[in-house]
């Protein structure tokens, strides 16, 4: 998998995050005066190759959405630099743009939605949901618009004729699948891809996984897929960056990262993957306490409290984000020296002598 | 609810639920709404009232400001069949000393036919065209004492029947333009103030405070006392529609506002900001359609009470002035305890404003059930 899907890739990079910083204000009195800030991404670098994707992990809260939304500028940066390859306009800063810069920006840009019931306006139908930006854009409109739809639509595999109906008749994977549509309109380099089948069924999970990667293909797509499932993440990414408390820990290729984490965090949210070895019960590696409140983090590394490597530098000193050797990033003050535990290769995993099953019961159960 | 029960599968028997994917979501709240049989009689009635209201002075025989002291709280008039169709006797006026109460006594000797399409006192059909055609009208030499009360006569002898028609004019028109513009303020303002937030959005909830902070009724008195006196009818109509408008937008702005709030940070609207929607797409394409069936059931639960205020600012005698003539000026006259005993068809008005604003409420609830459809 790992060698077919960097084909398409090159090390040229479309997208560089420096020092990326968002913090909300949290207001309270009577004036609503600013007492204090939720840094939700607090000073994250990291970079995009054309035609890769990076997966971006951690818990709930960690920042991973708001990194996305920021970058498209769905949110405005309280810091830090976007630098984004527009293929017209050459590298800019998008945390610099103004509004009307930014429109031109934009149809290289693209972002899909976790919840694929408040990503589609109820009101429209899915000919005006997809024909949507290509309105905006005024790529294209009349009988223009609606070829391209359908053909955007044909893509996605929904039938064109579906054009004419409301999102309200659909199920939740072709609702997901008529938000790529959308993403796809305008022809875009970059998607950000925000938790987009964790909302979904498995089985309908591994369908729209597969159109991704095909659309990948077909149309060099760079994707920065964030999500919290790591055998997701596993199965599309090839990088991996991980997110602590609004702070990129780790970044590194899928393989390295799963096999070779360097970080203690990476390392118990490794641990936490349910292994298909029905002998080994061990108990994952067990993380005391709680996420750190963002409006109130822990001095020097963010992780301290929790790590079990944890010694006195790590309260004093927040260990930068540093490439140890092979594009492996990693923040943490012993990364050379921990012997971190990864996940086990399949192949791995010694068989089971099934014992020798009888002639199947004949009154089985009729339900399967 | 388990008749409703019952009745959906018949429903959903026919032709009806195959194309519900393709159809627009105003068409299936049509659909919802023609299921509630009572919202469709209340919609009925009313179009039934707002017809008559529209032809109001072709269907009354006299003009509603014309006193007439020979008849005087005239009861009814009974309709006999003469020689020539419908007819009505004369009325002879006499003074109960007693009680002073004027007693009338029909005068059986003549009857004076009732005539179809006659001609009588001017009036401006839709306040245009000129015209003298009423429906129907006594034909009686002017000497005679023989006028058609169909709803008895008020304290001055004129026809009330007339009188509500022409009231119907202002009484069913005032409330309903005083919502509509306090529905598009409403929108409006709860619009930007969703939308933009903010220091505009503070500016906008305070003074919706400061306006609600006021006690109704006085300050509904304080405004309407300000209001000229002297001015002529339209210009009053339309101050006292302002009024209505005034301090009814406040409560609609903050839901609006708080709609907007939650369609604002919607993924559909994320998606079109990524897409470099410009602020006018996101709020005609997706903030106001999915506000507005929320508008338009305010809108139309306020109407009830917007007539019911421009009465009962009439009755206070701060709203439409006399001679000018509305349900609350006619219910001024229905105040007293003996006028109401002597003279019961002076509650007539009361009827019909009990009918109008219930019919109002009901199509009100079908129109909120409806909105959501897929419910």
């Amino acid at each position: 998998m790992d060698t077919a899907k960097k084909n398409g890739r090159s090390d040229e990079i479309l997208l560089e995050v420096r020092g990326l910083k968002k913090h909300f204000p949290i207001h309270s009195g009577f004036l609503r005066r600013v007492t204090g800030y939720v840094k939700a991404v607090d000073g994250i670098d990291f970079y995009i190759k054309k035609g890769e994707t990076l997966g971006l992990v951690g818990e709930s809260g960690c920042g991973k959405s708001t990194t996305g939304r920021t970058i498209l500028r769905l949110l405005d940066p309280t810091a830090g630099e976007i630098i984004f390859d527009d293929p017209n306009i050459g590298k800019v800063d998008l945390a610099k743009l103004s509004r009307a810069q930014l429109k031109r920006v934009r149809p290289n840009m693209q972002i899909i939605f976790q919840d694929p019931f408040s990503s589609l306006n109820p009101r429209l139908t899915v000919g005006q949901i997809v024909g949507e930006p290509l309105e905006i854009q005024k790529a294209a409109s009349g009988q223009a618009l609606r070829d391209r739809v359908a053909e955007l639509l044909q893509e996605v595999g929904i039938r064109p004729e579906n054009m004419t109906r409301y999102p309200h008749a659909f199920s939740g994977g072709q609702r997901q699948r008529i938000g790529i549509a959308r993403a796809l309109a305008l022809n875009p380099k970059l998607i950000v891809c925000d938790e987009p089948v964790s909302a979904l069924d498995v089985s309908i999970q591994a369908q729209v996984l597969n159109l991704l990667e095909d659309l990948q293909e077909k149309y060099n797509l760079t994707y920065l897929f964030i999500a919290h499932d790591l055998s997701v993440v596993e199965h599309i990414s090839d990088r991996v960056a991980v997110m602590y408390v609004g702070y990129i820990v780790e970044m590194a290729s899928t393989e390295d990262l799963y096999y070779h984490p360097k970080h203690p965090y990476t390392e118990a949210l490794l641990a936490a993957i349910p292994k298909p070895d029905p002998r080994k019960r061990t108990r994952p590696i067990k993380l005391p306490g709680d996420v750190p409140n963002p409006a109130n983090p822990p001095s020097g590394c963010y992780f301290h409290p929790r790590c079990r490597y944890a010694e006195d530098i790590c309260k004093v000193e927040r260990p930068p984000l540093r490439d140890i050797g092979g594009e492996h990033w990693v923040a943490c003050h012993f990364a050379e020296r921990l012997q971190l535990q990864g996940v086990t290769r399949l192949n791995e995993i010694p068989l089971i002598e099934l014992p020798k099953r009888q002639a199947p019961v004949p009154a089985a159960s009729p339900a399967s | 609810m388990a008749t409703t029960a019952s009745k959906l599968p018949k429903v959903a028997k026919g032709k009806k639920q195959e194309d519900v994917g393709q159809i627009p979501q105003w068409k299936l709240m049509v659909r919802r709404f023609s299921q509630s049989k009572l919202s469709v009689g209340a919609l009925f009635v009313l179009g039934v009232m707002y017809v008559i209201m529209i032809f109001s002075d072709f269907l009354a025989p006299y003009p509603h400001d014309v006193l007439d002291s020979n008849n005087a709280f005239a009861p009814p008039t009974q309709i006999v069949w003469g020689p020539e169709g419908p007819g009505i006797y004369g009325l002879k006026q006499e003074l109960d000393m007693e009680r002073f109460q004027w007693i009338y006594t029909p005068d059986p000797s003549v009857i004076y036919p009732i005539r179809f399409f006659v001609q009588g006192h001017e009036y401006y059909f839709l306040g245009l065209f000129p015209s003298r055609l009423h429906l129907f009208g006594v034909e009686a030499p002017p000497e005679a004492n023989a006028r058609v009360f169909l709803w008895g006569a008020d304290k001055e002898g004129r026809d009330l029947f007339s009188r509500v028609l022409k009231g119907s004019q202002i009484s069913l028109t005032l409330g309903f333009f005083g919502v509509f513009l306090f529905v598009v303020i409403g929108s409006i303002v709860g619009t930007a103030s969703g939308y933009f937030g903010g220091a505009l959005d503070n500016l906008i909830q305070r003074l919706i405070e400061l306006i609600r902070s006021f006690p109704d009724l006085p300050l509904y008195m304080a405004l309407a006392a300000a209001l000229p006196l002297n001015v002529p009818i339209t210009v009053r109509y339309f101050l006292i529609t302002v009024i209505i408008a005034l301090v009814g937008w406040t409560g609609l702005a903050r839901e609006v506002r708080g709609k907007v709030l939650a369609f604002r940070s919607a993924d559909y609207t994320a998606a079109a900001i990524a897409a470099g929607a410009s602020h006018w797409h996101i709020i005609t394409r997706h903030l106001m359609p999915n506000a507005m069936s929320h508008i338009v059931v305010v809108g139309m639960l306020s109407i009830p009470g917007a007539i019911g205020l421009e009465t009962a600012l009439s009755f206070l005698g701060l709203g439409i002035l006399p001679p000018a003539v509305s349900w609350g000026i006619l219910l001024r006259d229905a105040q007293s305890v003996q006028a109401v005993v002597t003279y019961p068809w002076l509650l007539i008005p009361v009827i019909l404003l009990i009918i109008t604003v219930m019919s109002f409420n009901l199509l009100g609830d079908g129109v909120r059930d409806a909105v959501d459809p897929y419910a």
